[in-house]
């Protein structure tokens, strides 16, 4: 029983880190109904930011933190401009495609830059352990955890309850509508790039003590990202979160109860399964059109 | 500029459409025809790729292209087809040719069972049985629209490379296995010869023969009446759910064939070949190319295949090439050498070629989202038009963004 819960502790950590990769998916979604694949390689451009800003001019922890974000926010932005602004509006699949390949620029561009070793991040978190009676719990996975449940309820209520984040539901609902309603759409979506790319930042530099920071380390992420953000309907904020954690889980306890080799289809085995039964995800949103 | 006088109702549905293209499309088969006499052997191995990706473009063409549903899994079939033809190959099964196998299965599910099976060669097994697994694929896509169609198709990639590495009793896991040359009616064909060659040409021709008819036929009218708008499809009676389900198997078996020879010619398979990246790499094809006819999958193959040749040759011979220029310009010959140095270790930076990737991929779709083919459409009209070719002619109209949540 302590096996299991221990596995579940671990699991639903390692469901933060693929929900708050699934958290950038649907900011971007929500707003521009465009899928980014290089929310991986964002995330790894953070951490290779905050390792720039912490271990090389030694920032210290929360202002390379800090710094790292923000620089990850002018990145987006300037994604937006350069490559997202001038696509928006074409098939679903020519955007696509576009992300893949800026993610394979950012891969290659990450590993000549920083080169190709696992770098690390000194944190805070780095030792530290909570005991409840035989549970062990690490700082820096509880970190991850109380981050991606904090971001994402910050980002719940400003997209539900603020003026801004409802003309970013309206943005990707109708882009021209939005516009005639006097919604800045160009300024909304820019914007939405920022914050996501931020929240990727947050992401890679959270993960830097797990799992290291490597040029590749984004595409893997990402793409475990993909299964929790379609379960949990790729446009709802809770959904990202509850998918992470669901595919996290059964990750886990799938390498730990199940042969070798389970662990890492087991997701995808689910992803099929949830998207045979309910193809708009476990918390859908998609209604019939009507002619 | 040429204007075809229409008099009857089956010049629109002709494979050739005015006897220009005969000779235009002869001349070109004969030329590539001649190539292995003129060509070295790289040169030809090269072709003989291009010809693979040019099958495989093909397939994804009637599947993207054509029907408009995205796939990110076709590394998934090519590896399909290729453990067939080795798995079959090393059963005794010519290439081609009618006889009776008898296989061991060990399937896990159902324990040691001794099957039979009457086969016309591993080339036709390959495609038929990617192309049920093809099938198989297309029914939980039937209800599921872009982004996650491709998550699915992704998926499912991911599961079949999985079980590539698992199933050692069959695949040998990811030791990989060997496939021997190629045998036909007791004739050799081995893979570096100029027969192979030939070999993949035919089939190339063959299958865009094939395709060409498909699309002029009542299924490929209506793969194209799904791709521009699902509801008129349906209201005009297509019965939308078994015509992307043929779709689906249509394309899968062409990527089976096309398995089938890219066995062959790398001789040697294994399953962290069949990765997510040579799937993006054969979408690139149909980007590149032009997702606008069955000219881009052929167009797109050859950019894709000569890209690395091309990229050898900028690492090799450019920075010198520069170096020299510069010294002729009256740069010192200090200062040339270290230009060379500089330029030879960008080229040599490993990742390289995926920075290189990444931003033909943007570019094209950035300025040229009809690729290759619609630029020489451009340049075909230009001249037609001489001197009254008109930018606008192919202007994107402005669109916006709506949502696909209200299907």
């Amino acid at each position: 029983m302590l096996d299991f819960i221990q596995q579940l502790v671990s699991g639903i950590a390692l469901g933060c880190v693929y929900g708050l990769i699934a958290l950038g998916f649907v900011l971007i979604y929500k707003a521009t109904e465009v899928v980014n694949f290089a929310q991986g390689d964002l995330m790894m451009l953070g951490g290779f930011f905050a390792y720039t800003f912490i271990s090389q001019l030694q920032f210290g922890y929360w202002s390379g933190f800090a710094l790292a974000v923000l620089t990850m926010g002018l990145v987006g932005m300037l994604i937006e401009r350069l490559l997202v602004r001038p696509i928006l509006g074409y098939p679903q699949f020519a955007v696509v495609m576009a992300t893949i390949g800026l993610g394979y620029f950012l891969r290659s561009a990450a590993g000549m830059i920083w080169g190709t070793d696992d770098l690390k991040i000194d944190t805070p978190f780095a030792a530290g352990v909570i005991r409840i009676g035989n549970l062990v719990l690490a700082h820096d996975k509880l970190s991850v955890i109380v981050a991606t449940v904090l971001l994402c309820a910050v980002l719940y209520l400003f997209f539900n309850r603020t003026r801004l984040g409802t003309a970013m539901r309206a943005t990707s609902e109708n882009m021209l509508a939005a516009y005639y309603m006097g919604i800045p759409v160009k300024r909304v979506v820019s914007l939405i790039w920022a914050i996501s790319a931020m929240v990727a930042a947050c992401a890679g530099v959270l993960l830097a003590p797990i799992t290291f920071i490597h040029s590749n380390v984004g595409l893997a992420l990402g793409l475990k990202a993909f299964p929790a953000a379609v379960l949990g309907g790729f446009g709802s904020i809770p959904g990202a979160l509850a998918g992470g954690v669901i595919i996290g889980v059964i990750e886990t306890m799938a390498g730990f109860y199940l042969a070798a080799g389970w662990k890492d289809v087991a997701p995808y085995i689910v992803l099929l399964g949830v998207l045979l039964l309910r193809p708009q995800g476990l918390i859908g949103m998609v209604a019939r059109k009507k002619v | 500029m040429q204007f075809i006088f229409k008099t009857n109702y089956d010049q629109d549905i002709n494979l050739v459409q005015h006897r220009g293209q005969v000779w235009s499309y002869g001349l070109l088969l004969a030329l590539l025809g001649v190539a292995p006499l003129l060509l070295g052997t790289y040169l030809q191995s090269q072709l003989v790729f291009v010809f693979i990706y040019a099958i495989v473009g093909v397939s994804l063409m009637i599947l993207t292209g054509f029907t408009g549903q995205g796939s990110l899994g076709h590394a998934a079939f090519l590896a399909i087809g290729a453990y067939t033809t080795a798995y079959l190959q090393s059963k005794g099964v010519p290439f081609a040719g009618a006889g009776l196998v008898q296989l061991d299965l060990n399937l896990p599910w159902l324990g040691a069972s001794k099957l039979w099976l009457p086969h016309l060669g591993y080339f036709v097994w390959a495609g038929v049985l990617t192309g049920i697994i093809g099938a198989i694929v297309g029914f939980p896509a039937l209800r599921l629209h872009g982004i996650y169609l491709l998550i699915a198709t992704i998926s499912f990639a991911f599961i079949v490379e999985e079980i590539l590495a698992r199933w050692e009793s069959v695949t040998n896991g990811n030791e990989g296995l060997r496939v021997r040359s190629l045998q036909a009616w007791g004739i050799e064909i081995p893979t570096n010869h100029v027969s192979f060659y030939y070999l993949c040409l035919a089939v190339l021709a063959v299958t865009i023969l094939a395709t060409l008819n498909l699309m002029r036929s009542p299924t490929g009218r209506a793969f194209i009446a799904i791709r521009d708008s699902e509801t008129a499809a349906k209201s005009m009676g297509i019965d939308i759910a078994a015509y992307k389900v043929k779709s689906f198997a249509i394309s899968a078996a062409i990527t089976g064939l096309a398995g089938s020879l890219y066995a062959h010619k790398l001789s040697f398979i294994s399953p962290e070949m069949f990765t997510l990246l040579l799937s993006i790499e054969f979408v690139m094809v149909i980007i590149i190319g032009g997702a606008i006819g069955l000219h881009g999958a052929v167009l797109g193959a050859a950019f894709i295949v000569m890209v690395d040749p091309l990229l050898t040759w900028v690492k090799d011979d450019v920075p010198q090439l520069v170096a020299g220029l510069a010294s002729m310009l009256g740069a010192g010959a200090r200062q040339a050498q270290a230009l060379e140095q500089a330029l030879g270790n960008i080229g040599s930076a490993a990742g390289l070629k995926g920075a290189i990737y990444g931003v033909i991929i943007m570019l094209f779709i950035l300025f040229e989202p009809m690729g290759l083919y619609g630029r020489w459409l451009k340049i075909k009209l230009f001249f037609q038009l001489f001197p009254l070719y008109k930018r606008a002619s192919f202007k994107r109209q402005k669109t916006y963004v709506k949502t696909e949540r209200n299907r």
